[in-house]
């Protein structure tokens, strides 16, 4: 393994990478969102016709992972607060793995609910 | 007899580059015994720090296949499965020469961190009693075993994205003193800790944490260090 990654290769990097990577999606994402959620007060067809566009199956599938996207950094972000807010336990491993868990719990949810 | 094939950064402040050397692989063999076999019969020139031996003085830290680790109490077996091994002195602070990494920037950040105990009393008066049991000294017992080694400081990412960045070990020693009962300068310590380069500089990688020889977590005491500097300004203290 390459010696930088090797540096970083502990679940600790791993969930702070999948924060940071999640946040970063997000933030891009949003922009569309409020544009998609704009047209419902200015422009109805328009609207009617962009909630056509979303039926295709490759948006369904973008929107999973938006869900997942947002489970990763909700789960992740209650993470850090555990465990910088609460009394300090070596659990970081455990607490990481539970944020792992949860978020694949959501957008599978999510996906059978599709 | 099987031998190790071992490359070692050889250079100074200008750089360097990776010297290759064969050394005889032996049982219970630790890194450090590689790099003394080098600089005592293959290479005098070799430059490199140690004192101990044993885990107390923190002074032979270098990066081992990519880690940075305490090398007289890393065993090859730990490191090496494949016979190879690279050694390169500790990332995030200057090179004196070859495996010498200049620990200066290190230990100021202590001082400017206030890592120095302030007591009330003099020497005419009693001790100060500290339950053994009691929370403070039972989260200064957790932190306090510090070696200074400058594992966590060379692992750590924000010092390399941040070079003002006060460091876990800097942060880890400000937190025993803040926890220390006996200790009279925690409102100016908390401040020198609670800037841009101090606690809220912390990502919470925990790669201080997974690294440190001495199993510290110094995320442990740099959380403590955000909530006791939160609390303070929300009571208009800092």
């Amino acid at each position: 393994m390459n010696p930088v990654r090797r540096a970083r290769n502990h679940p600790g990097y791993w969930a702070f990478l999948v924060h940071r990577v999640s946040g970063i999606l997000l933030a891009l994402y949003l922009p569309a969102h409020f544009w998609a959620l704009g047209l419902a007060l200015h422009d109805a067809a328009r609207l009617d016709a962009f909630l056509r566009w979303t039926d295709q199956p490759l948006v369904r599938f973008g929107e999973w992972g938006l869900v997942l996207l947002l489970a990763a950094h909700f789960s992740g972000g209650l993470r850090l607060l555990a465990l910088e807010f609460l009394p300090w336990r070596e659990w970081h491993k455990s607490l990481a793995a539970v944020a792992a868990g949860v978020s694949l719990a959501l957008a599978l949810a999510f996906a059978l609910a599709l | 007899m099987t031998t190790l094939q071992v490359r070692v950064w050889r250079g100074g402040p200008q750089g360097g580059d990776y010297r290759a050397y064969e050394v005889p692989r032996q049982a219970s063999q630790s890194v450090l015994d590689v790099v003394t076999y080098i600089q005592r019969t293959l290479d005098p020139t070799l430059a490199y720090r140690f004192a101990c031996r044993v885990g107390m003085c923190g002074s032979c830290a270098m990066t081992v296949n990519g880690v940075a680790r305490w090398t007289c109490r890393t065993h090859v077996d730990q490191v090496c499965a494949d016979g190879r091994l690279e050694l390169a002195p500790l990332a995030n602070l200057p090179v004196i020469r070859d495996l010498v990494a200049d620990m200066r920037e290190f230990f100021d950040k202590w001082a400017r961190a206030r890592g120095r105990f302030a007591g009330r009393r003099t020497r005419h008066d009693d001790f100060e009693r500290v339950a053994p049991d009691s929370e403070p000294r039972r989260q200064v017992d957790a932190a306090i075993e510090c070696i200074g080694c400058g594992v966590c400081y060379s692992s750590c990412d924000v010092v390399a994205w941040n070079p003002d960045y006060l460091g876990p070990a800097a942060l880890n020693r400000a937190w025993t003193l803040q926890r220390d009962v006996r200790d009279a300068a925690q409102a100016e310590r908390l401040r020198a800790v609670a800037g841009d380069a101090g606690c809220h500089a912390c990502h919470t990688h925990l790669s201080c944490t997974e690294r440190c020889p001495k199993h510290i977590s110094p995320t442990a005491g740099i959380a403590g260090l955000k909530r006791a500097a939160a609390a303070a300004a929300l009571k208009g203290e800092l």
